[in-house]
């Protein structure tokens, strides 16, 4: 049996931020799934998808709020709760800076792009999550 | 021009772990398992959805030279275990039902059955790390 490539391992615990961004999920669970020392992980999991885990969690959190705004009737409150979020002054900050708009106002310019053309949910899932902001500073830093 | 679809090639990992995953877990069927012992021991080794003869996956291992040099096998390893390597897209009659029989035979599911527009879908991971998805269309 050929051996197992490190990333197979970290890619779970990318899978447990999709699955379960609604709960508190910490580096410890994290590493956990992805067999790393939590004292490791977070470099490792950077090192193999290019933004760390912290980063990659909110900005699912943001995808999913998103996607509800644009998809759905629900509150912004409830909607900040559902994707895992506790505060809702934090999420509606947190959302401006992705997004460059308030959640109502995002919601009044975004109809449901499912409107448009049938393309399937994991699609959307994986080109819709904003770009952490780091990863323009990662750009800025690149020569070229 | 074109007539059918016949074979898609799915990068794997290992291809014995490869075959045990597709046709016990998955349900598949093999099609063709071919050692060319001529060709440095390459394998054709297909599988196919019971019940839809005329298209196969091709589980094709990931070569060194001659075909790639060890640093682009390496490099498509590498993005295969990433999860950034592709992925296939399955019809389901009932997704919820199938979804239950597969974890139960230990498939990882990234996304359990969810209601979308077009009907209710479920995402899991192949063992090399490729994304299957499949659908029960409304």
């Amino acid at each position: 049996m050929t051996s197992v490539p490190p990333a197979r391992h970290l890619l779970r615990a990318k899978d447990l931020v999709d699955a379960r961004y609604r709960e508190p999920l910490d580096v410890p669970t994290l590493a956990r799934a992805a067999h790393v020392s939590p004292a490791h992980f977070s470099r490792e999991f950077r090192r193999a998808f290019g933004e760390t885990p912290h980063q990659y969690l909110l900005t699912r959190r943001m995808e999913r709020a998103a996607a509800l705004l644009r998809n759905t009737d629900r509150t912004v409150a409830d909607i900040c709760l559902t994707v895992g979020l506790r505060s809702i002054g934090s999420f509606t900050t947190s959302f401006g800076r992705t997004f460059g708009l308030s959640p109502t106002a995002y919601r009044a310019a975004h109809p449901p792009a499912t409107d448009r053309a049938r393309i399937p949910t994991c699609v959307l899932l994986a080109h819709a999550r904003p770009q952490s902001s780091s990863f323009r500073e990662d750009s800025r830093m690149q020569p070229g | 021009m074109l007539k059918n679809l016949t074979n898609v090639q799915v990068w794997v990992h290992d291809q014995d772990e490869a075959l045990a995953f597709y046709t016990e877990k998955l349900g598949m069927e093999l099609r063709d398992d071919v050692t060319v012992p001529e060709m440095g021991n390459f394998r054709w080794l297909t599988v196919g959805v019971p019940g839809q003869p005329d298209v196969a996956l091709t589980l094709m291992a990931v070569p060194g030279p001659p075909v790639f040099d060890a640093d682009t096998r390496d490099q498509i390893k590498a993005l295969m275990a990433k999860g950034a390597a592709g992925g296939l897209f399955f019809s389901t009659e009932d997704c919820q039902t199938s979804y239950e029989e597969l974890k139960s035979r230990g498939v990882e599911f990234q996304q359990e059955p969810m209601e979308q527009p077009y009907g209710v879908d479920a995402g899991f991971r192949d063992t090399s790390g490729n994304q299957m998805r499949m659908v029960q269309l409304k």
